[in-house]
């Protein structure tokens, strides 16, 4: 059987239209064609010649806080971002320095095991190598991931964080003080460099990351209250080479532990040299310095925290010690200074109404705002006992002794229902640590609500201090159920409104922009 | 800077004498106060072309040192560097398409040779990018096939487009080239060198001059079996 082979078939060549090799490529000696190619090369020694990713950095570092999670975005940025996230590419990319000089054409991770703390970034950059030479070329980049504390987590961590300290301390058994300088604070927003706020006993410890932001509250605070400061440091590390050294600041600021409202028995001889003013006096107002008033005569002193300190008195009672009394009559006398108009009056304790007759007669500065059958607080003298020098020492005086009143009217008083709380008005509050185990006690909380609720009522009825805060409008109810805990204030609406407390015009209350930005983003 | 072109210069000199001190006899010169002879003169077996800048004395120095049949001429040409406008042979020129008529004439009668007017790759400068001898030539590497055919049938010799120093096109001015022997530069990679020795038929020169070492050779293998 013979085999059928086919003949030579003539294989007809496709016209070769294709350039003819004209050079041979000066590196390798391939045959190529020298009208196309470039510096004589053929195009696999352009690739293996020409680096376009040569300025690029091959490895890199990037910093993590193990804490938080969050990674440096230099110089000082923390941010966000899950791993293979585009966040994360983006500040992988951006570590590479030379990449601005060629096109990234792609960028993307390979998977790499996370206990390596190693990533890896494979981009793929283009460049022009020669004129009308676009060289393209992939690479991986290696990033060994680093750890390194945020400041914010090495704030909680370490004890070195602050370097100056400003300690704020009020002797006295409230808090009023404080929530209003925390308002004023707040109004000017001079809290601003704080890096933390702690709450501790008689006071605020504020924390500085800088020597003179601490030095710019302690102006702040003296510019508003009258304060005594002391500075201490304290020497933590120092180079005997350089002569670097480095110090922890304290500031030591005591608040003179005299309140509004406070009955005051000054010394006779500093009451002598205050224009000679009854030493019987109640503090009205408490600026820079303290200002007393003498309510029988409206004669006003003022005592500087300088001339305080050199010899400091306490006050005789405080608002906490205020007895409830009924106008039974008043006269006015005609004398009056500034909003104070002298009057006499004749009152009865409310809690003997109806029990006894026993009235008391006193001269007072409340003449202007006092009726008949109103409600006054006041303190009672008579049948109280004092355990103060200054005041055994006015008992004393023969020429004192009998200007003693039996009763020291102080501010009226403006029944509110228990329960009654809608304010059409909020404060706003600054965050703050509490000291450890304060606060957590039930009457603690109980202490500082009252507190607070004093300092509310004290805003509604005094509008000079008013004028120094920023108030907010309340929010409608939805809000206030919301920000219940956080506000303070905000309680449950009550429409009712029969008690004759003052109320603050909404004129005077400022929109809360902040917020309302944050319930848009909600 | 001054110093180090001339000991650079220096160097290439003694290159130069150590490889031909045997065979050709080397002078020193200068033209215009300048050491770039190669790129400002122009010459062959029958003259040598300086420009219009060379001075008397070296023109004298010229005709001092080399043999009496070659005529020396200084031509009035505004493209002055005539090694880098001019590329020829003993027997044919390529000139810079721009260069003076006068000119023309001058390297007809001066050189011996046939003139053409010519580009290489759509270059004007000839003298750089063309190297030739009297066995073939090198021109740029992005000389089409068409372009090579042609200035081949004008030359009457073998062409082929190729690049020194590493990928470089200025093959005139990277190589200088005799029937002999080719220097090139430094960086020059060995496929380089192949073609350049292919193409102006080094390698296989004897003693016995253009063409015998073929026969040479073939005798050799034979005594050889």
């Amino acid at each position: 059987m013979s085999m059928d082979l086919d003949g030579p078939v003539p294989f007809s060549g496709i016209e070769q239209d294709q350039p003819v090799a004209t050079i041979l490529c000066c590196n390798c000696g391939a045959p190529i064609d020298g009208t196309s190619a470039t510096g004589a090369l053929c195009p696999d020694c352009v690739k293996l010649t020409v680096d376009v990713s040569a300025g690029i950095p091959r490895e890199g570092v990037l910093h993590t806080c193990k804490d938080c999670e969050r990674w440096l975005q230099p110089p000082s940025s923390w941010i966000t971002a899950l791993p293979e996230s585009k966040e994360l590419l983006a500040l992988c990319l951006r570590k590479l320095r030379g990449l601005n000089k060629v096109r990234v054409i792609d960028a993307g991770f390979i998977w790499t095991e996370p206990h390596s703390r190693r990533i890896k970034v494979k981009v793929t950059v283009q460049q022009e190598a020669f004129t009308n030479t676009i060289v393209q070329q992939t690479f991986e980049v290696e990033y060994v991931v680093a750890t390194q504390q945020c400041p914010e987590c090495l704030k909680s961590f370490s004890p070195h964080y602050w370097v100056a300290s400003l300690q704020v301390r009020q002797k006295v058994p409230h808090k009023r003080t404080f929530l209003h300088l925390e308002q004023i604070l707040l109004k000017h927003q001079a809290h601003r460099d704080c890096i933390n706020i702690k709450e501790v006993k008689d006071g605020l410890d504020f924390y500085f990351a800088q020597r003179n932001h601490c030095e710019k509250m302690v102006e702040f605070l003296q510019s508003v209250a009258p304060t005594k400061t002391k500075k201490s440091q304290q020497l933590i590390s120092h180079d005997e080479h350089t002569m670097n050294k480095t110090f922890k600041f304290t500031f030591s600021m005591e608040l003179i532990p005299i309140c509004k409202d406070d009955l005051v028995a000054l010394p006779i001889k500093l009451a002598k040299s205050l224009g000679n003013i009854a030493p019987l006096t109640l503090c009205y107002r408490v600026g820079t310095s303290v200002n007393l008033l003498d309510p029988n005569t409206l004669q006003t002193a003022d005592v500087p925290s300088a001339i305080y300190w050199r010899s400091p008195f306490k006050n005789l009672a405080d608002v906490t010690e205020l007895t409830e009394f009924i106008v039974m009559d008043i006269e006015p006398v005609g004398r009056n200074n500034g909003r104070f108009h002298l009057a006499e009056a004749t009152v009865a304790r409310a809690s003997d109404m109806g029990s006894n007759d026993t009235t008391y007669f006193c001269r007072t500065h409340l003449g202007g705002v006092l009726h008949v059958g109103d409600s006054v607080l006041g303190y009672h003298l008579t049948g109280t006992v004092f355990n103060d020098p200054n005041f055994d020492a006015i008992e004393a005086s023969s020429q004192y002794s009998s200007t003693i009143p039996d009763v020291v009217l102080v501010k009226k008083y403006y029944p509110r229902k228990k329960k009654s709380k809608s304010r059409n008005w909020r404060l706003k509050r600054m965050n703050r640590e509490q000291e450890d185990d304060e606060g957590g006690r039930k009457q603690d909380q109980e202490r500082q609500e009252a507190d607070f609720e004093m300092f509310l009522r004290d805003v509604e009825e005094d509008q000079e201090l008013r004028n120094t805060l920023a108030l907010y409008k309340a929010r409608n109810k939805p809000d206030n159920r919301m920000q219940g805990v956080e506000g303070g204030d905000a309680m449950e609406e009550d429409s009712e409104s029969d008690d004759e407390a003052p109320k603050i015009n909404m004129d005077e209350l400022l929109d809360d922009f902040d917020e309302l930005n944050m319930e848009d983003g909600e | 800077m001054e110093w180090n072109g001339k000991t650079d210069i220096v160097e290439l000199h003694s290159v130069f004498e150590a490889e031909l001190q045997d065979v050709i006899p080397i002078c020193h010169a200068s033209i215009a106060g300048t050491r770039i002879i190669g790129r400002l003169t122009v010459g062959n077996k029958n003259g040598l072309l300086v420009p219009t800048t060379t001075t008397d004395q070296e023109l004298q120095h010229l005709r001092n040192t080399l043999p009496e049949n070659v005529k020396i001429q200084r031509i009035e040409e505004r493209l002055s560097a005539l090694g880098n406008v001019i590329c020829c042979n003993d027997h044919v020129a390529l000139v810079h398409p721009d260069l003076e008529r006068e000119t023309e004439e001058i390297i007809a009668d001066v050189l011996g040779v046939e003139v053409f007017r010519q580009t290489v790759a759509d270059n004007v400068l000839t003298g750089s990018y063309m190297a030739l001898s009297n066995q073939g030539g090198i021109v740029h590497p992005k000389t089409s096939v068409r372009d090579q055919d042609e200035l081949s049938s004008l030359l009457q010799v073998p062409l082929v487009a190729g690049s020194v120093n590493r990928g470089s096109p200025v093959v005139g001015a990277g190589l200088v080239v005799n029937d002999w022997m080719a220097v090139t530069g430094l960086d020059t990679t060995a496929t380089e060198l192949s073609v350049i020795e292919s193409v102006f038929r080094l390698g296989e020169m004897g003693p016995g001059g253009a063409g015998g070492a073929g026969t040479n050779k073939e005798s050799i293998v034979e005594s050889f079996y």
